[in-house]
């Protein structure tokens, strides 16, 4: 105890140093003060007190000297000044000062490899390993079947079932869920002028409950907003707030006029929800609305995700039995018996974590590796380009050693300068990670979860020091270690150039680190060259659409008719409204075709169930999931480019006539497996005649096998919306302002929407892969580069050091030639270690990454050749440049220098 | 002729200064330095300034503490005073010293015959 309180106290001391100094300085007054007082009683003169009273004393400096070293403080103060780190750190800005060029460029290497390195961490940390930001996320749970080909029809469930759910499971706090199916641009603002589109999603009205979600401003729903017949409500997000209402701090109580309806803003949202960045990446969500559930919506079948909060304690596995239990009971509609049991074995609890980026841990790993690599990369290359340094200074160390310097003396002064050096490039890093997350954060497009939410946290920066000192210390040791193995003094200190055995020795060590180098980004380039092969064969998937010159926009329209019973009246009024917009827009010089379809591929989707042929019973197919359904007008298959046989849909398909419908060709190979599905009869209860069979289009995502599609004409099914699809001879962009005006001019209250190439949507599809592998590809690049360097460094100092005997060689009749092949041969034979042992470590790591190719062996045959073929080009254009220098050296010059 | 001053042995004022607290209680650093000098009656060579290196000293081992407070002629100034601890370390340095003392009286009254009887 006492030794620690003693430690304590002295610590304590330092802390405290101008305090208890004083604290002594004012003890000291009173000394010297009582004693005069003493001694003028004894009847001195007040001079001669005041003196007697210091002589006594004493030294007046000691005593508090004596004070200080024993409460401890200067030998925390000393031994400061015994390490000499100041000293250290002059001496170190001097030494970087002088050698500016490697400075710039160490610190430059570094910069990247750790900028890097914080930006990739901090996107793993955002989407993997920090918890969901709501109040105890891991207890929350997305609800779903096992992944199935019907699209979100098959991923949601109704209302009866989500009561049902709610009802009979135990072990969740509570359930809510939102509406799948709300579309971008489904809510439209009007505020003058022209009708603003904005994105909307309707959810339960616990929703934000069951999140632990509150509005910033205002408040989040109650049951009683999401009743039928109650006053219209809106939650807005806090970005849409600052853009469109200018962060008017008294929105809260407002009501605009959103889809029609005087809509009233009861509350703003926190910065930190964002619904898009969480639940569907990539959309700008700028609404919440609640859902009506007991309305219209109970009659509209699957609509709901469920999300669920486990009770505290609750294991998933309770959870999933319970659910499990529930799903053989609840019904898909209560007025129809038969549906109940309909979810048997598809309601299955798993992390909500796990929906929104499981997918994407693989890729982020691999992304965390590949810049470890870059890191590792940067640091042989700086521990390369120290130990160049150190044998340049070997006299300066050597002359230090005589001078008296210890060998540890000088291993810090070198630990100093990679301190320094990559404590300055960890902060010019930082400044780079944080343009590039700035930049990320920003891009909405990218269907990547919680982009929106990155930024430089105090994981990041805890990280950044951790990998600074590590760096520091990996590319400080190697040179500092040579020369604590002790140079020879003598021979350092003698004028006599370099000692050849050391040199060898010293070389030995540099090619090593060399092949390192080689290797590393041999690894790295396989993976990017594999990702890169992935990702072309992504692009020449055949989508069963031509996404290039076409564009698409949202419609507006108002098809209701009063008094409309079955629906046909509406029908009608439909068949005109469109008729016209695409007359119109047909007439716009430079469009092909258009057409027109409630859904977009790679957009939303739905199932209506699964018509099948008449001649056979519908108890066959009781397993088989249904077409994802399309409500098209005529030429929207011809407008987005997919194939068809038969005939399209056309005007006169009207509401009184025969039903038809358009198929998939994967639909009609398994219903009529050897014939033409053309003019074959389907059934759900009503005839549908196929016209037509169509290509099999990519409905979900571009990388998964397609599913089944089913095209009904917009006169005898309703459709959900209007997304007009143009196919253009120019390009698309340059229409948008004619299309729009046409649409403007037929309906005065159609929105401002967005004209959006459907190329973009594809885009959009596959961002996330372009995204990894552009990264990878960069890294890689990055890799070769500081290889190459590498490369360089080692042969131009070969030549430096071989001067002499080059210079011999010359006199005694080399030809140039000779020389560069030389020179070259060298560069070769290290390129090829490096290969060798990248390409082997590449076939035992290229498992790791197969799950994240598409089309592609990891051991595709191109990507390693291709990453041969560059390495030993760059090897050789970095070598080359120091073999030339070698080869014009002048014989006379060589043999004179030294 | 008046001897020279005693050199204080390292340590011992740590010893003396818990002993006068002991003895006095709460006293001052002047204090303490005055009443040292009078009980040697004179004969410590003793700068009265580094009483406080031992004043600190002492007190951070947790033997003694102090407060400020005012003098009988109302200055301000630092009293000490000895804690349990120190009291404890007091009796164990006593016992030590004396100890030690008489040791170095043993050694020192060593005369030739007990060297000669040693030899033998």
């Amino acid at each position: 105890m006492t030794p620690l309180r003693s430690f304590r106290k002295r610590v304590q001391a330092f802390m405290r140093k101008p305090e208890l100094d004083a604290e002594l300085e004012d003890e000291i007054a009173a000394h010297i003060a009582l004693a005069i007082d003493e001694n003028l009683r004894l009847g001195m003169s007040p001079l001669e007190a005041r003196r007697k009273a210091l002589v006594r004393f004493g030294g007046i400096e000691l005593a508090k000297d004596r004070h200080r070293e024993a409460r401890g403080l200067m030998k925390l103060d000393t031994l400061l000044e015994d390490l000499k780190l100041m000293e250290d750190l002059k001496y170190t800005f001097r030494i970087l000062r002088r050698e500016i060029g490697f400075t710039i460029v160490a610190i430059l290497i570094l910069a990247l490899a750790i900028g890097s390195n914080i930006a990739v961490f901090s996107v793993v940390n955002t989407i993997l390993l920090r918890p969901l930001p709501f109040t105890n996320a891991q207890q929350l749970v997305w609800i779903a079947p096992p992944p199935k080909k019907c699209g979100l029809s098959c991923a949601t469930y109704s209302t009866d079932a989500y009561d049902q759910f709610r009802t009979t499971t135990h072990s969740f706090q509570d359930v809510t869920g939102y509406f799948a199916f709300s579309g971008p641009g489904n809510l439209s603002l009007v505020r003058g002028g022209a009708p603003i589109p904005a994105t909307s999603i309707d959810v339960i009205a616990n929703f934000f409950a069951v999140l632990g979600v509150q509005a910033a401003m205002g408040r989040t729903f109650t049951a009683d907003d999401a009743r039928d017949g109650s006053a219209p409500v809106i939650l807005i997000s806090d970005a849409w707030w600052r853009t469109q209402f200018n962060a008017d701090p008294a929105i809260v109580g407002k009501a605009f006029e959103m889809n029609g309806t005087q809509t009233t803003v009861i509350g703003v949202l926190p910065r930190t929800f964002d619904f898009g960045a969480v639940f569907s990446p990539g959309v700008k969500v700028d609404a919440i609305t609640p859902l009506h559930l007991y309305g219209a919506p109970r009659n509209w079948g699957n609509i709901i995700t469920f999300i669920g909060r486990l009770k505290p304690g609750v294991s998933l596995g309770q959870a999933t039995a319970d659910s499990d239990a529930a799903s053989n009971v609840m019904c898909w509609n209560l007025k129809f018996p038969k549906t109940c049991g309909n979810y048997k074995g598809n309601v299955i609890p798993f992390p909500l974590k796990d929906y929104i980026s499981g997918k994407l841990n693989r890729s982020l790993v691999v992304l965390w590796s590949a810049v470890g690599a870059i890191l590792l990369i940067a640091c042989v290359n700086l521990a390369n380009l120290m130990l160049a340094r150190t044998a340049a200074r070997s006299k300066e160390f050597a002359m230090r050693k005589a001078l008296g310097a210890g060998r540890l003396r000088i291993v810090r002064q070198l630990l100093t300068e990679s301190l320094l050096l990559s404590g300055v490039g960890a902060i010019l890093g930082l400044g780079i990670a944080w343009a590039v997350l700035a930049w990320l954060a920003h891009q909405g497009s990218l269907a990547l979860p919680l982009l929106s939410t990155l930024h430089i946290d105090r994981a990041a920066l805890g990280w950044t020091v951790l990998i600074a000192v590590f760096a520091a210390i990996v590319f400080g040791v190697f040179p500092g270690l040579r020369v604590a193995s002790g140079s020879n003094l003598q021979e350092s200190l003698k004028d006599s150039g370099p000692n050849a055995t050391q040199s060898r020795q010293h070389q030995r060590i540099r090619s090593f680190l060399v092949v390192t180098e080689v290797a590393l980004a041999c690894v790295l380039l396989v993976g990017a060259g594999l990702l890169l092969r992935s990702f072309l064969k992504v692009l020449d998937v055949d989508l069963g659409f031509e996404p290039a010159r076409a564009a698409a926009v949202k419609v507006d329209y108002n098809d209701n008719v009063p008094g409309d019973k079955d629906g046909s009246l509406g029908a009608q009024k439909r068949s005109v409204i469109f008729q016209q917009i695409l007359s119109r827009v047909k007439a716009i010089p430079g469009v092909e075709a258009a057409g027109i379809s409630d859904y977009l591929p790679l957009g939303q989707n739905r199932e209506w169930g699964l018509p099948t042929p008449k001649e056979r019973n519908p108890d066959d197919f009781k397993k088989v999931a249904g077409p994802l359904v399309y409500v098209v007008s005529p030429g929207y298959i011809h407008a987005m480019g997919t194939r068809l046989t038969g005939r399209d849909l056309t005007w006169d398909d009207g509401p009184k006539s025969p039903l038809v419908v358009l198929i998939s060709e994967g639909m009609a190979r398994y219903f009529w497996p050897n014939e033409s599905a053309v003019g074959k009869v389907l059934t759900n209860g009503n005839d549908l005649h196929v016209v037509g069979v169509v290509e099999d289009i990519h409905e979900e995502n571009v990388e998964g096998d397609t599913g089944w599609q089913i095209y009904y004409p917009m006169t005898q099914a309703t459709p959900s919306g209007a997304e007009l699809v143009i196919r253009t001879t120019l390009p698309p962009a340059t229409l948008a302002s004619a299309v729009m005006g046409t649409l403007r001019d037929l309906n005065p209250k159609q929105t401002q929407a967005e004209f959006r190439p459907i190329q973009a949507l594809v885009s959009h599809a596959t961002s996330p892969r372009r995204f990894f592998m552009l990264l990878v590809g960069t890294f890689a690049g990055l890799g070769l580069l500081l290889a190459a360097l590498g490369i360089y460094g080692v042969i131009s100092y070969s030549v430096t050091q071989r001067t002499q005997e080059i210079g011999i060689r010359m006199a005694l009749g080399s030809t140039m030639g000779r020389v560069q092949r030389q020179i070259l041969r060298s560069t070769i034979y290290l390129t090829l270690w490096g290969v060798a042992l990248g390409s082997v470590a590449s076939i035992l790591l290229a498992r790791l990454i197969a799950s994240l190719l598409f089309a592609t062996s990891p051991w595709d045959v191109t990507a390693y050749v291709g990453t041969v073929v560059v390495l030993f080009l760059v090897a050789l254009v970095s070598g080359f440049i120091p073999a030339r220098r070698a080869s014009r050296i002048s014989p006379l010059v060589a043999l004179r220098t030294n | 002729v008046n001897p020279p001053k005693l050199d204080l042995l390292q340590g011992t004022l740590d010893l003396m200064v818990l002993q006068t607290l002991a003895v006095m209680g709460s006293v001052h650093g002047y204090g303490i330095a005055r009443r040292i000098e009078q009980v040697s009656g004179n004969e410590v060579l003793l700068n009265q300034g580094t009483i406080y290196a031992s004043l600190v000293r002492v007190e951070q081992r947790g033997w003694i503490e102090s407060t400020w407070g005012t003098s009988e002629n109302n200055r301000k100034a630092k009293f000490y005073s000895i804690t349990p601890a120190g009291r404890k370390q007091l009796a164990d340095d006593t016992v030590y010293w004396g100890r030690l003392s008489g040791l170095m009286q043993k050694v020192l009254d060593m005369d030739d015959a007990s060297e000669q009887e040693g030899r033998a």
